[in-house]
């Protein structure tokens, strides 16, 4: 986007050039090559001019993008220092989600693993429990049977009391252990916002690279030739990852049934 | 039946381990990516492969096709079990000789009844 001013000295460069040019034309059809000579050095001189105001005007914006962009480390050092830079800190808080996320599915598979014996236990030994109790309710127990009953059933109420103690407080650890949710959530959402100031970085950036085309009459293709496709196709072999929102995308299945369609209309 | 469970997240063998043990198959074993995986299936006589796709070092594509290019290892069973949907990437598995494919996050039933169908075709 050019201000007013640029403007200005766009249209200021644009005529002084036109008047060189006409002046030009005068003196060459009057074998005044001289003179003729001079003007293609004034106008040349105009150009320059004209360039070097540009050129000042882009590094000044390319500075400010570059200060405003997140990477502000020593750049000047080589290999750049960029261990405090803000996109550094970002792929720190990211693993930092991955490493939590991984501590809360470990921890609340340690509480599962050991609340399923528990759990299993105190059931085999109820039915085993409630199977007695029905012989002794049809009278079919012997007074020693009775008896070795009477103490298995003192042992599994104790049981039952050590057990569901010991369940009711891994339950509540897996309860606990869900706050990864929280302390991630707000991690992915600094990075969230970080992203989003880059983006606005890099447009003021190409914003800048399109008035260096402008100035200097260079143009350059975008990377969408063979280089882009290649970069895709080994995207696609090492995976992309989850889908986000898949039930919006046509080129993506949203869920295994619709993967069971594909694979038997290749005939699995 | 001695299985390989191949996925880069620790979080994930261990789930799918689980389900496993739960219908029964307790010999089960672990590999964090293709590179690991597959010296371990040549020398390991291992019955079957689940495998996800996107793997640091090489992925899971990467080791099916190895897998279906070695004489010893070509009529192994090789499930996928991957966050990966695209079509394309399915329709590229199946192609590589993929012999079931599971999205996840999946259901315990869901990767039981790819199983159980993978081998009632093998067998």
């Amino acid at each position: 986007m050019a201000s007013p001013s640029q403007l200005h000295e766009n249209e200021e460069f644009i005529s002084e050039l036109k008047e060189c040019a006409k002046l030009l034309v005068d003196k060459l059809q009057g074998d005044h090559y001289e003179e003729a000579s001079q003007l293609i050095h004034a106008m040349t001189e105009v150009r320059d001019r004209h360039i070097f105001q540009s050129v000042g005007r882009l590094t000044r914006g390319l500075h400010d993008a570059i200060v405003n962009f997140n990477v502000d480390g020593d750049l000047t050092s080589e290999p750049p220092n960029i261990a405090n830079s803000e996109i550094r800190d970002a792929s720190n808080r990211l693993n930092y989600v991955i490493d939590l996320t991984q501590k809360a599915a470990d921890k609340t598979m340690d509480m599962v693993d050991e609340s399923a014996p528990i759990a299993t236990n105190l059931g085999q030994e109820a039915g085993a429990l409630r199977e007695e109790w029905a012989r002794l309710k049809r009278r079919e127990m012997s007074p020693d049977e009775f008896r070795d009953l009477y103490h298995r059933m003192d042992e599994f109420l104790g049981q039952m009391v050590t057990g569901t103690d010991q369940l009711g407080r891994n339950m509540q650890e897996i309860v606990l252990e869900q706050g990864f949710q929280d302390l991630t959530g707000q991690v992915l959402k600094r990075v969230i916002g970080l992203i989003n100031d880059v983006e606005q970085d890099l447009v003021s950036l190409v914003r800048i690279a399109s008035q260096v085309e402008d100035v200097t009459g260079f143009e350059f293709d975008a990377d969408t030739g063979e280089g882009g496709s290649e970069k895709r196709k080994n995207r696609n072999k090492s995976g992309e990852g989850p889908q986000i929102n898949a039930s919006e995308k046509a080129d993506v299945v949203s869920n295994q049934d619709e993967v069971d369609d594909l694979l038997s209309s290749l005939g699995f | 039946m001695k299985i390989l469970i191949v996925d880069d997240f620790s979080t994930m063998r261990r789930i799918i381990k689980n389900l496993l043990r739960d219908l029964g198959f307790s010999n089960t074993h672990e590999a964090d990516d293709g590179v690991t995986a597959l010296p371990m299936l040549r020398s390991g006589e291992f019955d079957f492969l689940i495998t996800d796709w996107n793997m640091p070092g090489m992925s899971g594509i990467d080791l099916l096709r190895a897998v279906r290019e070695d004489e010893k290892l070509n009529t192994l069973p090789v499930l996928m079990v991957t966050a990966e949907a695209k079509r394309d990437q399915i329709i590229e598995a199946a192609k590589a000789g993929v012999n079931g494919y599971v999205v996840k996050p999946f259901t315990a039933a869901a990767l039981k009844e790819k199983i159980e169908k993978i081998f009632e075709r093998v067998n």
